[in-house]
């Protein structure tokens, strides 16, 4: 059990730089998510931590250890990969007792963490079975087994699931947080799929261009994203963005975001957006945040009318999608309220959840 | 465009299925026929071999049908092996063989996976470089080698010419560049992610290789040795030039140098010989075909 | 910005100057270990002989004076040597191109017929290929004997005249050619076949649909996606065809007079047998231009077929 730090990690490929100065703190115990888009750096900053690759400046902690200089096999990490890389020529037993055979541990030692191993993954039944013979969750299960029979200080997981389909994907997905929850060791997972982040993590990690753009809880990046890209990268469907103008308004703000089409921004976000009135920003609403409308609008909502372009009924909500001075927008409205492409349909927007984006900065204001 | 398509298939389907299925017919008995005739002309020079070693001297020497045996004898074959000196070359033939794969494999499994996996300066030169003396033949080796053994012997006394163990030290330059060229390639072929959760799992690099790399890429490697063993086997020039003593001989050369005595063929037993000669490739070869072809069309797809 | 992080990158290493480096300096230091022997192999056997031969071809024939390019001047007035050099190419580039045609052909026949049958065809087709060259020349040789030519007894009894195989320079061109055809088309049909293999069965499906004829999807299919591998196994068997020695030297040793040597043939009679070695080293050094073509060429090829991959 130990917790991870890095400080100013750079990583430069020849001369492109890979990751560009990550500072993190991963406590103990805690169950840490890197997610963003291919090429954003997190699986080389996983495997930095994991002394797979060097790391061009800046130092990394494992426990209170500075382990730049250490190499992987005594880190005291494990780790589970993509293609599993489970050992063809090896039954599931001997893939997962490899490393602690290797490490001469005596062998009821071994027979008795393996077996406790497999009786956490349910995979007792398959310890004699060669990879080949397993399917794709079972596969991921040996590799688990693996990591967990060396009782590490650190999980680490590179895009494990990304090999499954996609109804084996949420299966695994809710077995490895059932597993942290059982050996609650410290653990550094990597993914791109930001519903696999949110449903993993007690705190996620964010990255674009080799860069940390935000640290936090799922509630905390989904609601409270703080730049351009990290609102646009969580959820899914993704944030609406739309250019507006914010405009003084009598004692109030508003929003333009077209000739037609103006939304008040709400009582308690008048001080916070109040200095960058007269500018022009980006307004942020999530689809969600854009239903149908029922009576009249409550507080902080706005209640407006477009013509759909899309209808796509997903059964239990249906996306409607409209434009906006040429830009679309998507909304989530009640299956049963929803009208047909081509038809005038009434909205609300709940602004209570808008975010405004300084467009020099990328910074959410 | 799609239902004019459909309209087409639907209407002349059936029969142009029908036509489909004779023209294919035909075509098969044509390629049955063509292949039949190929076989006959890859195979008549082997199958002549065994009938004529099947032959007396005396039948030999008659005007009758060359392609039948009237008075069918294993005299070749019992003359030839108890012959000393057939058994020599034998025995030659197979000591050098098995110890060049072993001395190759050893050399180019650790090359190959030094080059394929681990890196260092300049190892892409190098893995380059193997490849380009693989193409380099033994025709343009064998005189300055000769010359080289040669000097070699007024400096340190080590008479290397005419001895049959000199083979050891030459044919590892026809042997070690090819195969640790598709080494390289099975090698490489291996998940990068195998070697890291090995190398998590605390195995050094040479741990890697014997415990990971070598029994994944087995069938490379056993396709790499029947290689090796070929070309140990059947190498004709070096053994000529480097060998003479009838004692130091391998069995190609053996069987051409002392089954043909000036202008006297025995062909009987030259033709056992040669069938001997090329029985532990063939034998090979039935047994192993499939890493046989593999190792075959690896050097060009593999790398 | 990169600029600050790369002045990052100094300092730290400046700071800490063993460590990781070190680690991997270490991992540099057994991969370099592990590719000595092939070092040394390659050093020794290979690359220095090759020099020592331009070395040797400088020397006259007791290796006592240095001669220049005296062993060259003296070749290039033998009519011999225009003979061998007319001859070696003759032999390479006919033979390879029959080569490449016969098992071009033959890989499409095995790859017509059923699949469970292609594995039997195939391995008997690939048997000359097995066999040591040695070996089977002797059989042709045999096949081929002036006296007791079976041939020529099939010949006769079908009322022809029987042919001098090995005993007319015509025929033994046409001999030492044929035996290398017969020896090196199985590689090709071999190579072909499993090129054939690899291209997509509805690219065939899909030119069957845009009315295709078996030709028309040969020459536009097939083709096309085996041009690679066909010029790669061409090149190959080029530089191995170019240096020949086995069949020449059992067949007939360059006879009738001189007619059928070729570069490595003759190289051995001046070299080992004449005891000329720098003019055997002289006339082996005239294979180098061509296999050199023939690498590069190579090269590019595997090079281009890595990056499809």
């Amino acid at each position: 059990m130990a917790q991870v730090a890095l400080r100013k990690i750079v990583k430069m490929f020849e001369k492109t730089p890979a990751v560009q100065g990550i500072d993190l703190d991963i406590a103990d115990r805690e169950f840490i998510v890197l997610v963003g888009p291919s090429g954003c750096g997190k699986s080389t900053t996983l495997r930095m931590i994991a002394g797979l690759e060097e790391a061009s400046s800046g130092e990394i902690y494992i426990g209170d250890q500075l382990v730049n200089d250490v190499p992987p096999k005594d880190r005291d990490i494990a780790m589970v990969f993509q293609n599993y890389a489970l050992y063809p020529h090896m039954t599931v037993f001997e893939n997962m007792s490899f490393g602690l055979r290797l490490r001469k541990f005596p062998k009821p030692e071994i027979k008795e963490r393996v077996d406790s191993a497999a009786r956490i993954l349910d995979i007792t039944d398959l310890l004699q079975r060669q990879p080949k013979q397993l399917s794709g969750g079972q596969r991921q299960r040996v590799a688990m087994g693996r990591a967990i029979v060396r009782n590490p200080k650190v999980f680490l997981f590179d895009e494990p699931l990304s090999n499954l389909d996609a109804k084996l994907r949420v299966q695994m997905r809710t077995e490895i947080k059932k597993v942290h929850q059982k050996v609650t060791t410290t653990t550094v997972y990597v993914t791109h799929d930001q519903i696999e982040a949110m449903t993993l993590a007690d705190r996620v990690v964010v990255m674009n261009h080799g860069r940390i753009e935000q640290i936090g809880t799922p509630h905390e990046v989904y609601h409270n994203p703080t730049t351009h890209f990290v609102a646009g990268f969580i959820g899914s469907p993704a944030m609406n963005f739309l250019p507006c103008q914010l405009t003084e308004n009598g004692n109030g703000l508003s929003v333009r975001v077209s000739d037609k089409l103006t939304f008040p921004v709400p009582q308690e976000r008048l001080a916070r957006y109040r200095p960058h009135a007269g500018r022009e920003l980006l307004f942020g609403l999530r689809p969600e945040d854009i239903i149908e409308r029922r009576g009249e609008p409550e507080p902080g909502r706005a209640a407006f009318e477009v013509q759909l372009e899309v209808v796509e009924p997903m059964g239990m909500e249906t996306m409607v999608y409209f434009v906006v001075d040429g830009v679309e927008v998507c909304g989530r409205v009640n299956p049963n309220a929803a009208r047909n492409a081509g038809e005038i349909m009434p909205l609300v927007a709940d602004l209570n959840h808008m975010h405004l984006i300084d467009p020099r900065t990328d910074l959410v204001l | 465009m799609t239902t004019a398509t459909a309209q087409i298939g639907g209407a002349g389907g059936a029969v142009r299925y029908g036509s489909m299925a004779r023209a294919n017919k035909r075509a098969l008995r044509w390629s049955y026929f063509f292949l039949t005739l190929f076989v006959i002309f890859f195979l008549m020079p082997p199958i002549y071999m065994f009938i004529t070693s099947l032959k007396t001297s005396a039948e030999i020497g008659a005007v009758t049908n060359p392609w039948w045996v009237y008075n069918p004898t294993l005299e070749n074959y019992t003359t030839l092996l108890t012959q000393k000196s057939f058994l020599t070359f034998f025995k030659n033939s197979a000591i050098v063989s098995v110890l060049v794969v072993s001395v190759t494999m050893v050399v180019s499994v650790l090359a190959a996976f030094s080059l394929a996996r681990m890196r260092f300066w300049g190892s892409a030169t190098l893995a380059t470089g193997v490849f380009l003396t693989y193409l380099v033949p033994e025709t343009l080796l064998f005189i300055p080698l000769f010359k080289i053994f040669a000097t070699f012997h007024d400096y340190t006394g080590i008479a290397l010419i005419n001895h049959w163990w000199v083979l050891i030290v030459l044919y590892p330059t026809l042997t070690v560049p090819f195969c640790t060229w598709i080494m390289i390639g099975y090698f490489s072929s291996i998940p990068k992610e195998l070697d890291e959760a090995a190398l998590i799992d605390g195995a050094s690099y040479f741990q890697i290789l014997t415990k990971v790399f070598i029994p994944v890429a087995l069938p490379g490697i056993i396709a790499a040795m029947i290689f090796c063993f070929t070309v140990s086997w059947a190498q004709f020039l070096y053994p000529l030039a480097f060998t003479t003593s009838e004692d130091q001989l391998v069995l190609p050369v053996g069987i051409v140098t002392t089954l043909i005595k000036g202008d006297v063929y025995n062909w009987g037993q030259i033709m056992t010989g040669a069938l001997l000669g090329a029985a532990p490739p063939l034998i090979i070869y039935a047994f192993l075909m499939d890493y046989y072809i593999a190792g075959l069309t690896a050097g060009a797809t593999k790398g | 910005m990169a600029d600050a992080v790369a002045s990052d990158v100094r300092v730290s290493t400046a700071r800490r100057p063993t460590g990781a480096r070190a680690f991997l300096r270490r991992k540099e230091m057994i991969a370099f270990f592990f590719a000595l022997p092939l070092i040394l192999i390659v050093l020794t056997l290979v690359i220095y002989p090759a020099f020592y031969a331009l070395h040797l071809a400088t020397l006259n024939k007791s290796m006592q004076h240095f001669v220049g390019l005296g062993n060259f001047t003296f070749l290039f007035k033998r009519n011999t040597f225009w003979m061998v050099v007319e001859q070696s190419v003759l032999f390479a580039v006919t033979a390879v191109m029959f080569k490449a045609v016969i098992g071009f052909i033959v890989a499409h026949f095995v790859h017509n017929i059923p699949q469970k049958g292609q594995r039997k065809w195939r391995g008997m087709l690939l048997i000359p290929w097995v066999i040591p060259p040695a070996m089977s020349t002797l059989a042709w040789l045999w096949l081929f004997d002036p006296s007791y030519s079976a041939f020529n007894w099939v010949l006769t009894h079908i009322g022809l005249d029987g042919i001098p195989w090995l005993g007319n320079p015509y025929w033994a061109r046409f001999g030492v050619i044929l035996v290398n055809v017969w020896v090196g088309s199985p590689f090709f049909m071999i190579m072909y076949l499993a090129a054939l293999k690899s291209v997509p069965e509805q690219l065939h499906e899909a030119a069957a649909i845009d009315g295709a004829s078996w030709f028309q999807k040969i020459w536009y299919v097939n083709l096309p996606m085996m041009r690679n591998i066909i010029q790669i196994t061409a090149l190959f068997s080029l530089i191995v065809t170019f240096a020949n020695f086995d069949i020449v030297k059992i067949l007939t040793n360059g006879g009738p007079v001189d007619q059928t040597h070729v570069f490595a043939t003759w190289s051995f009679t001046l070299g080992i047998w004449g005891n000329d070695l720098p003019l055997g080293a002289s006339v082996s050094l005239f294979m180098f231009p061509i296999l050199a073509i023939a690498a590069t060429l190579i090269l590019r090829n595997v090079r281009k077929r890595g990056n499809e991959a």
